[in-house]
């Protein structure tokens, strides 16, 4: 992190009870306090939120596209996981 | 010839989810141009936001009502949060805040031409709010359909909030056009100076505008210059016949065979100005923004101070 810079958070608002946390965009911030007030005026001003967690950005790992194709890939071959895989008799709507 | 290099994996991937109207995220692979591309667009974008708030502070002190004031500052809020979305937005092609910052408060960096207008009267609020606003919308209606996932999912975030922005200015023409003579001359005269502006928002005729093309190409904008200028004029003018106001044009009229309004010539002369530097308040925008960035840096400087102390006292607990 720059000295003197706000580090980068990402902020997920639950929109309402019973709805995961859905990630609605980032904000710099000095502290978890002030990002959790700065998420509140910049992203639940029209009451979108019930519930907001902010998280360092630098703290959250993700998948590199560029090993997409092979991270995902064992998913695709087995179509056995879907219920249209399989033949049953239509009129006993299972 | 063909261009071998530009025939690599990564860009046929990329040409694939363009073609197939997906969109782009930020790890994706990007054609450098294309980035960049966004990056002007993007942080532009945000700038006009920031700006745009002062034309419309500058009334916040004199709105004729507490409703009015309460209105006017909470669009003024909101669209401090647009340019924070479109930040963030930005920041995600890997350009930092600071940067984009930087290029705004040194002039380096271009803003929507509009907020160098200044705002004389009470109407001239109706007006933008209608007008402006109303452009702003048409643009960003289409630009919720752009192929990097970052700017349509602010677009579409702020398109919801817009609309708000646009009955509140339309609500304002209504009160001064129902009013006094004199009230409605003002409201007239607000129209009067902010037609011609508000056209120009759309930017250069397609013709003219070379990145456009590009941009139209990588799906960044959905629809040019000219259709979108062609949209707001189409759906404004039963909105000032509305208000029995003129819309300062002699050429507008109805044409049957297009299907659509025809306007005047618009003053390219006028824009390029005003782009340039040349418009009434481009030096008061700027100063406002450096003042408000030199003046609010102690307090970042003490929430930054605090929140090192506080992380350092916990190290210290824990060990």
């Amino acid at each position: 992190m720059l000295k003197g810079h706000f580090p980068l958070w990402e902020v997920f608002v639950r929109g309402r009870r019973g709805l995961d946390h859905k990630h609605i965009g980032s904000l710099h911030a000095s502290d978890a306090d002030q990002a959790m007030k700065s998420a509140r005026d910049t992203y639940t001003r029209r009451q979108e939120g019930v519930s907001i967690w902010v998280v360092r950005a630098e703290d959250i790992h993700a998948s590199q596209f560029e090993n997409d194709a092979s991270f995902f890939d064992p998913a695709e071959d087995k179509v056995y996981r879907h219920p249209t895989f399989y033949e049953v008799p239509e009129e006993l709507k299972l | 010839m063909v261009d071998v290099m530009s025939f690599t994996d990564e860009q046929c991937q990329f040409d694939a989810i363009i073609e197939a109207e997906e969109k782009i995220e930020p790890r994706d692979w990007m054609p450098e141009k294309y980035r960049l591309n966004l990056v002007r667009q993007m942080s532009q974008h945000a700038h006009s936001e920031v700006v745009g708030q002062l034309p419309e502070g500058n009334w916040i002190g004199r709105a004729p009502t507490l409703r009015r004031k309460a209105i006017l500052l909470a669009k003024v809020q909101d669209e401090a949060g647009h340019g924070l979305y479109l930040y963030s937005a930005a920041e995600t092609l890997g350009v930092s805040r600071e940067e984009m910052m930087n290029d705004l408060l040194i002039g380096k960096a271009k803003y929507a031409s509009i907020f160098n207008y200044p705002t004389l009267t009470w109407a001239d609020v109706g007006a933008i709010g209608w007008l402006v606003d109303g452009a702003a919308i048409v643009n960003q209606i289409s630009l919720c359909r752009t192929s990097y996932g970052p700017y349509a999912r602010a677009m579409v975030k702020i398109c919801k909030e817009e609309s708000f922005h646009m009955r509140q200015g339309y609500e304002i023409m209504q009160v001064l056009a129902e009013g006094a003579a004199a009230q409605k001359a003002m409201a007239q005269d607000a129209l009067n100076r902010w037609w011609w502006p508000t056209l120009m928002m759309f930017g250069p005729h397609d013709s003219e505008s070379a990145n456009s093309q590009q941009s139209m190409k990588w799906k960044i904008k959905r629809q040019s210059n000219d259709e979108l200028r062609q949209k707001f004029v189409d759906q404004t003018v039963k909105q000032a016949d509305h208000l029995g106001l003129a819309i300062p044009d002699q050429d507008l009229k109805w044409n049957e065979e297009r299907g659509h309004y025809d306007f005047g010539p618009i003053d390219w002369e006028e824009f390029a100005r005003v782009v340039k530097g040349g418009g009434l308040c481009n030096d008061a925008r700027l100063e406002a923004r450096r003042k408000a960035n030199n003046e609010g840096q102690w307090v970042k400087d003490a929430l930054m101070a605090y929140a090192e102390k506080h992380s350092r006292s916990d190290v210290d607990q824990v060990a």
